[in-house]
């Protein structure tokens, strides 16, 4: 049953012709989980022309989360640990939160924020603060909300990650070959189109802001398309019915109200300059690392997961010698298997 | 028990409960292998026309919309006969209560799988009760064992099911998962999605003698996608669903796109998945005059295109729908 004319096939199928006379090799990164995810469910990657590959970036904030955070997780033996889904599969040095949690440790899957507030009031609870600019804002106002009503028992582990700096990262790293990127929908709403005008001003590379129906993907490929045809470099937005230049004001305000931006460890990538959030001084007493005494020292034992390639868009899932075969969502090695929107988990689930 | 060592878990966790791959795993590898048994059915025919099943019903929380754990615990063991083609006609009941437990909600609970029983025409003939601990059980667990008998030359098998079989199932999808998520994490949706929990075995006896019907199941956990591969599993034949045919209500395919879920993936408790041969016509007006059967479809067909379990999405292109390994989890954004 189609619900919404974004996912009208004539009009896709319109567009891909467009597309199909486009005949130079095109390399476009998306950096969103929920895009990867979408690409895998309608299957774009068979219906469009080989010339044109899309590849998946750092976009799902599970899968560049690092060991040592889980680890420093399930070293809080005494108290409620309330996290996003997700999370629970996520490797840590030793072992997952899910089978730490059947050896007894608590851990609650929740929505949001606000109901790991609410059993804060009456245990102690830490909520893992991980995502991007989409779910950081709800954080934050969670532990705005912990201030004014003075809950005491309730604290964040703070891993959240902020997309323009990875952009940045990425252009940098000499061995990352991208024409252009297909830009985070739920991001830019937080952040704004005008968040990126630094990719054509610094780095000469384009970019289109896209929604996550079908249609609009293939809209933003075109239109990038049209970009690069242009030969100007520029940012555009596919998905102004959601995102303004600006962006969103209230968010970006409670933002900065409560986390300041710090260095930042990805997981298979490394420490990226300014690219992660912390929480400020005025708010330390719901701060997990301070309250507990948490070290997240970002150690990364060796491992024969390949995810940084992929992360950098280097390989695709399968030319990972594990995928498929000693790494699969029930046993995942690397941290891209874990998460529905990990490139490895989504390859597995529709590409193979 | 040299299979063991091929698993690779230490522990149980809750993925082993999915009903997806770990399950088969841990049935496969721990019980199937102590127990001698050859096939890993949830039900077994004995005395040639005897269908004996199982069930043990665990839910959080024991009422929600559109139903109860007593309801449930009569429709899930009614289905699971009743799928094999066999009427159900005795039921027994083991009830784990959690000391603390309040005798009004017990007596609501076991007058609505009377209520249920009724409806269905079974009989709730013996049962076991046990009180423990508090905290060692959350509430009530109900544990229903069905018997039914097999009409003569009745015998629905996935070794019936043949190329261009068409596939039909007969409600909305995914409808008891919303409505047990919604309830559980409190997420206030109005009007609250309804459970579909319901008795299908007059719906089923209907079709049987409609139509020339092959193997049919109840989309319990693990949903549409698990049961087809299991199919698949068995008699190694493609299987091509249509997406732009899968009945899905509009609040369900809001809320699966907001928490990254799939509704073929869902927990059903009033939806079957039927292999007949063709004549969709007929067989589709009789599910359609049913009040289980009311948005009944052609979701899909049996083909040698493909090997495996394909969905065509709406925009024509195909991409496998294999069986997960443990219940897929609600993303983060
Ligand atoms: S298949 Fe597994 S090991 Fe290989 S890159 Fe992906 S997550 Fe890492």
């Amino acid at each position: 049953m189609l619900n919404n004319s974004f996912q009208d096939p004539g009009l896709s199928h319109k567009i891909l012709n467009q597309i199909s006379e486009y005949k130079k090799e095109l390399r476009i990164m998306e950096v969103c989980g929920s895009h990867t995810m979408a690409i895998g469910k309608w299957a774009l990657r068979k219906l469009l022309p080989p010339n044109i590959q899309l590849i998946s970036g750092p976009g799902c904030p599970v899968c560049v989360t690092p060991v040592s955070y889980i680890d420093a997780l399930i070293s809080l033996k005494s108290l409620t640990i309330t996290v996003f889904g997700d999370l629970l599969r996520l490797p840590g040095s030793l072992t997952t939160l899910e089978t730490a949690r059947a050896q007894g440790l608590d851990v609650r899957l929740v929505f949001s924020p606000l109901d790991a507030l609410k059993i804060a009031q009456k245990q102690e609870t830490v909520f893992a603060g991980i995502g991007f600019e989409t779910t950081t804002p709800g954080i934050a106002h969670t532990i705005r909300l912990a201030q004014e009503n003075n809950i005491t028992n309730f604290s964040v582990l703070p891993a959240f990650k902020l997309i323009p700096p990875a952009l940045k990262y990425l252009l940098l790293a000499d061995d990352v070959e991208i024409d252009a990127f297909l830009l985070p929908g739920h991001v830019s709403a937080i952040i704004g189109s005008n968040a990126y005008s630094f990719l054509p001003a610094q780095f000469d590379t384009s970019g289109v802001i896209s929604g996550f129906e079908p249609l609009d993907i293939l809209l933003a490929i075109k239109m990038i398309i049209d970009i690069l045809e242009s030969g100007k470099n520029a940012i555009e937005n596919e998905y102004q019915r959601v995102v303004s230049p600006s962006g969103n004001l209230q968010a970006q305000n409670i933002m900065n109200q409560v986390l300041y931006p710090r260095d930042a460890c990805w997981r298979g990538l490394g420490i990226i300059p300014a690219s992660g959030l912390a929480i400020k001084p005025e708010f330390s007493r719901f701060d997990a690392t301070q309250k507990y005494d948490l070290d997240i020292s970002y150690y990364e034992p060796p491992s024969p997961c390949r995810c940084a390639d992929i992360l950098k868009g280097k390989i695709l899932p399968p030319q990972c010698p594990l995928f498929a075969d000693s790494c699969s969502p029930a046993h995942p090695i690397g941290p891209c298997m874990v998460s529905s929107e990990g490139s490895c988990a989504a390859y597995y689930k529709y590409e193979r | 028990m040299p299979l063991i060592i091929n698993m690779k878990d230490k522990i149980i966790t809750l993925a082993h409960g999915s009903g997806a791959r770990l399950t088969q795993k841990l049935i496969s590898i721990v019980f199937a292998a102590s127990f001698n048994m050859t096939e890993l059915s949830d039900y077994a025919t004995i005395e040639h026309n005897m269908v004996v099943t199982t069930d043990a019903h665990v839910i959080k929380p024991l009422f929600f919309p559109g139903g109860d754990i007593g309801r449930l615990a009569v429709t899930g063991t009614v289905n699971d006969i009743a799928v094999s083609g066999a009427v159900p006609a005795y039921l027994l009941a083991t009830f784990i209560i959690e000391e603390g437990f309040a005798v009004s909600d017990l007596q609501k609970i076991v007058a609505s799988m009377q209520e249920t029983a009724l409806e269905a025409g079974v009989r709730i003939i013996a049962g076991d009760t046990k009180v423990v601990e508090k905290h060692n059980a959350e509430g009530l667990y109900i544990t229903t064992t069905g018997i039914g008998f097999l009409p003569p030359n009745c015998h629905l098998s996935t070794s019936k099911i043949a190329l261009n079989d068409n596939i039909f199932i007969n409600n909305f999808i995914g409808e008891h998962t919303i409505a047990i998520i919604n309830s559980r994490n409190q997420l206030n949706l109005n009007p609250p999605p309804c459970s579909d929990c319901a008795p299908l075995n007059h719906l089923i006896q209907k079709m049987l003698t409609c139509s020339d019907i092959h193997f049919m199941r109840d989309a319990t956990r693990g949903g549409i996608a698990t049961i087809l591969n299991e199919v698949f599993d068995d008699c190694a034949l493609g299987i091509i669903i249509e997406e732009s045919a899968l009945p899905i209500s509009s609040p369900t395919q809001a809320i699966s796109d907001l928490l990254g879920l799939e509704p073929l993936y869902m927990a059903n408790e009033g939806v079957i998945v039927t292999f007949a041969a063709s004549q969709p016509r007929q067989l589709l007006s009789t599910m359609q005059n049913h009040k289980y059967g009311k948005n009944a479809a052609r979701i899909g067909y049996v083909t040698n295109e493909v090997k495996g379990v394909y969905l065509r999405t709406s925009l024509g292109s195909l991409r496998p729908l294999p069986m997960l390994n443990a219940d897929p989890l609600p993303r983060i954004c």
